[in-house]
């Protein structure tokens, strides 16, 4: 209460700006984060960049499958990673809907899928068929999942369908769910110690490429309606009996609002693009360098003015 | 002490005979599971209505066709600007009134003043330095993002339960129907109340504060009314002979004359907002919750750690505040004391404040104290907990344990609970709804599981209740022993409650932090989290409750000779139960809360589907999971007070 009073009496003398630019609205930019490092960085590189050509930009923390209804309806502006295998179906249901934008395709080509670090396939030869993991799954075996073998998938709310494969191609293995991306990592980690045999969900691209070589599962080569018609992948009565797209996309998607809104930023973001090895790059800053997502942004920035400086003009 | 002879045959105010029977047919139905049809072991598919679709139906219907979405963007649209206000003026966001950041000094400041002015010099220091370490450590803005949802969500629930509290005094009937109301907001997961705050009052800071303001909002309502019920009739005949009309009558005779309830529901309100919005992580608001949520995603333990304290000192800050303002007598002043005699503290605040505001133009430090220049020392936590909990002693202890308790507990009893037909566990919670409050208990218990069964939700709400039972029982092994010690000696019993007190003022959330540390990511993570918070309602009443047992009954019982095991098997616990029993519910009633929390850790229970609903936006299925949740918390909640109330009835206690 005594606080508003004095407040009251400031706010008199307070000098207000707002200095709005030309035609562009001077509302913020809200960009949403995720739970994985490399979205948060970039999300903060095109934040950043934005910011370099006047925006005002604020950020929010949102689940990453819920934030295309959140973009369909304006509640925020844009998303930096658009991974084909995880959002392609909300991204496209979305743009069903309407609201939404494909603003463009980046350069990196993503694949995320059952993984393995290398030494697992010293325990199981046969590797990387799923046929050969099939066959081995004792080896991969906890307390928890008793004689079937474990595999441990990202956080629930990316809704892998994992147990659905498990089911149509007839997996001797158990689907455990860990909390969070870093989870996954303490758990390669600590397998690492005995090199013991582990598969889990990953992606490319990420720092773990650099820190532990390893490969993907081959499942049936996924085709178009795997996810959705039983007919296609070799069981005819279940959907789901396919690997992840090896040559997945990864976009920039943005509400449809946002070109009339912020013309300027949005022709910076239409410029905007991404390699693998940049992603990785930004993941790594956060995740094996402990960097603050923002100060790793800032140094990516720094260190990289001739990739981005161009975006701006 | 007179005990009445009951009619029936009774152990502990249980009524026993036809419970029995219903769990000899509990018994029967489980060992004949081969034989049974199937129907009776689980509620076939075929009978399981899409209650997900037809609640989004109605959802849909009320959203859209009815308007009803197009009202609340205009509401959030309103919360907007106060919490855009709120946080121009804490953290220097870019919006209207563009004053803000307070200087860090000036709000540490006005803060030590105000608690002078609740409860003197202790209460200044705490209030001062609490706000000062979070400048320090470099958490100011992560502090303020979340004081300023505090800010505007608080007082809403507070005018809000205020409003409900009065009309529900007023009017029998409103009061009615609007207790079972309560009782659904008291046990619904905090997912369900996330997803519907997000559709209708967009995602962000303003579906964090109606979230919030909701889930403080049923114990401000029920202080209200109790207080208002309170109100002495010599105080009310008073208030009429000095011929006071309506009006005046509530506001100054019947307001004034709650006021300790009231501003104990003020208490509550405020604390359970803390709580409630370092969740809202979960939905996109930032502040402490949201960094202790990615710090804890990336296992950055010691981090973690210091986000933890900041949120336990902010807690305590916030409570001892209010629960001084609830000793505090009303001053009253002579006639004729000039006006800043009577507003001696406000004008002392507002001059500190100004003080500090006039140092930090000058010293910038003192305003904002930037990133880089803070003395966090977290990555050098970091450090340490990594070295500690790499220690070869405790690693292996804690993976034996871990071993232990899934392969010879958990996974056992999960699976035993699992492999139940769902008729056996309706028939055992008949009987014990029974044996404790006869037919109309039996029907309410079971008919609350009943209705679980029939979402189709069922093997998913067992796995929810395995991990709360074997939580809980943990806790009463390690917390009743632990409360009973306490309790014998009176040196020990004093700060225990206190710890107990405080312990539970903290967010849920910061319970996570030493089970993951521990434990990893796994069930036995989950069942220590659970296990923690339970412990402490467990040991609180049952200290209270042996202390609370009549010094003459103590008395006669070292006259007649007993032993101290005599005295406290046959005297002091007895006596003790029925609080004992309530300390029991609240373990329960926690730990269906922590258990949805724990789905953060990774469990496969009706809180990982709640955690997809909101992925998915499923309003209709969030709302069938919660609803599954809520029923089994308040199937416990109805047996278990019934009894204690039985058994008070029956000693001619309380």
């Amino acid at each position: 209460m005594n606080k508003c009073a004095l407040l009251a009496t400031i706010s008199v003398l307070a000098l207000c700006s707002s200095s709005a630019l030309a035609e562009e609205s001077a509302d913020p930019i809200i960009i949403p984060i995720h739970n994985w490092s490399s979205q948060i960085v970039d999300s903060n590189v095109v934040g950043q960049i934005l910011q370099s050509v006047g925006a005002n930009v604020e950020y929010v923390t949102t689940d990453s499958q819920a934030v295309y209804e959140s973009i369909r309806l304006g509640d925020v502006a844009l998303e930096v990673e658009v991974w084909e295998g995880a959002f392609g179906k909300s991204f496209r249901a979305a743009q069903e809907k309407g609201g939404i934008v494909d603003v463009k395709t980046m350069n990196a080509v993503t694949r995320e899928d059952w993984w393995y670090p290398s030494w697992t396939k010293e325990a199981c030869p046969g590797l990387p068929d799923y046929k050969a993991l099939n066959d081995c799954a004792a080896l991969f075996a906890t307390p928890e999942t008793g004689d079937k073998g474990r595999f441990l998938g990202g956080p629930v709310d990316w809704l892998k369908h994992d147990q659905e494969r498990v089911d149509a191609l007839g997996l001797n293995f158990t689907v455990v769910n860990a909390g969070s991306a870093a989870a996954l990592w303490a758990e390669i980690a600590a397998a690492e110690k005995d090199k013991k045999p582990i598969v889990l969900f990953n992606w490319t691209p990420n720092f773990v490429d650099a820190v532990w070589p390893g490969e993907f599962v081959e499942f049936p080569a996924w085709e178009d309606g795997c996810d959705v018609d039983p007919a296609k992948g070799p069981n005819p009565d279940k959907a789901f009996d396919c690997g992840n797209p090896a040559n997945g996309y990864m976009k920039i998607a943005a509400w449809d609002g946002m070109e009339a809104k912020w013309p300027k930023a949005y022709v910076v973001l239409q410029k905007v693009d991404f390699t693998n090895a940049q992603l990785a790059e930004m993941a790594k800053m956060v995740d094996v360098d402990n960097m603050e997502p923002e100060d790793a942004a800032a140094k990516w920035l720094a260190d990289n003015e001739a990739v981005w400086k161009p975006w701006t003009e | 002490m007179s005990v009445a002879i009951a009619p029936r045959r009774t152990v502990f105010g249980l009524t026993l005979g036809f419970p029995l029977a219903l769990v000899l047919l509990a018994v029967l139905v489980a060992l004949l599971k081969p034989l049974l049809p199937e129907t009776l072991i689980r509620v076939p598919l075929n009978a399981v209505m899409p209650y997900d679709r037809w609640l989004q139906g109605l959802f849909d219907f009320i959203t859209h066709d009815l308007g009803f979405g197009t009202l609340t963007r205009y509401i959030s649209a309103g919360l907007e600007v106060l919490l855009d206000a709120t946080g121009n003026l804490l953290f220097g966001k870019n919006r209207w009134p563009h004053i803000g950041p307070l200087p860090w000094t000036s709000v540490a400041a006005a803060m030590a003043v105000l608690g002078y002015a609740l409860g003197g010099k202790k209460l200044a220091a705490l209030a001062g330095l609490t706000f000062v370490w979070v400048a320090l450590v470099g958490q100011w803005d992560l502090a303020m993002q979340t004081m300023s949802v505090i800010a505007v969500a608080a007082p809403l629930a507070i005018m809000a339960g205020l409003g409900l509290g009065i009309l529900s005094w007023k009017s029998r009937s409103f009061e009615k129907a609007l207790a079972p109301i309560l009782a659904i907001l008291q046990t619904l997961p905090f997912f369900t109340y996330l997803l519907p705050a997000v559709i209708f009052f967009k995602v962000g800071p303003t579906a964090g504060c109606v979230a919030t303001a909701l889930y403080a909002l049923p114990p401000m309502v029920l202080m209200t009314t109790l207080g208002l019920k309170k109100v002495s009739p010599e105080v009310i005949e008073a208030g009429q002979m000095s011929g006071s009309t309506r009006w005046q009558m509530l506001r100054h005779v019947y307001l004034p004359s709650a006021r300790t309830e009231i501003l104990v529901g003020v208490n509550q309100a405020i604390m359970l907002s803390l709580a409630m919005v370092v969740l809202t992580a979960f939905i996109g608001m930032p502040g402490l919750g949201a960094k202790l949520l990615s710090l804890m995603n990336s296992l950055k333990l010691g981090r973690s750690f210091e986000i933890g304290v900041t949120i336990v000192l902010i807690a305590i800050t916030l409570d001892r505040l209010s629960k001084a303002w609830v000793v505090k007598q009303p001053q009253h002043f002579e006639r004729g004391t000039p006006w800043w005699r009577r507003n001696i503290y406000l004008l002392l605040a507002l001059g500190v404040f100004a003080l500090f505001w006039a140092i930090a133009l000058v010293y910038p430090l003192a305003g904002v104290i930037p990133r880089g220049k803070d003395l966090s020392i977290g990555t050098q936590i970091d450090g340490v907990f990594d070295i500690v909990l790499n220690n070869p002693v405790l690693v292996a202890v804690t993976g034996w344990l871990r071993w232990f308790l899934i392969t010879w507990v958990l996974i056992p009893f999960r699976d035993g609970l699992l492999w139940l037909p769902t008729t056996a566990v309706l028939c055992a919670i008949a009987a014990v709804g029974y044996a404790v409050g006869g037919r109309r208990s039996a029907l309410l218990a079971a008919g609350f599981f009943a209705i679980v069964a029939a979402t189709g939700w069922w093997d998913r709400a067992m796995i929810t209740l395995y991990a709360v039972l074997s939580a809980v029982v943990i806790a009463a092994c390690v917390g009743l022993p632990l409360g009973i010690l306490a309790a014998q000696r009176k040196r020990w019993a004093e700060p225990i409650l206190i710890a107990c007190d405080t312990a539970q003022t903290f967010p849920s959330f910061i319970y996570l932090i030493p089970a993951i540390m521990f434990f990893g990511v796994n069930d036995v993570a989950v069942v220590f989290a659970i296990f923690i918070f339970a412990t402490v309602p467990l040991m609180r009443y049952t200290i209270e409750g042996i202390r609370a047992v009549p010094e003459e009954l103590i008395e006669a019982a070292d006259m007649s000779g007993a032993t101290r095991s005599q005295k406290l098997w046959k005297v002091q616990l007895p006596i003790a139960l029925p609080t004992m029993a309530v300390g029991f519910n609240q373990a329960i009633m926690f730990a269906f809360f922590m258990v949805i929390i724990a789905a953060f850790i990774g469990t496969q229970d009706l809180g990982q589907e709640l955690q997809k609903t909101l992925a998915g936006a499923e309003l209709g299925k969030n709302f069938v999971l919660g609803i599954c949740v809520a029923l089994m918390a308040l199937a416990f909640d109805h047996v278990l007070m019934k009894w204690s109330a039985n058994r008070r009835k029956i000693l001619g206690v309380g």
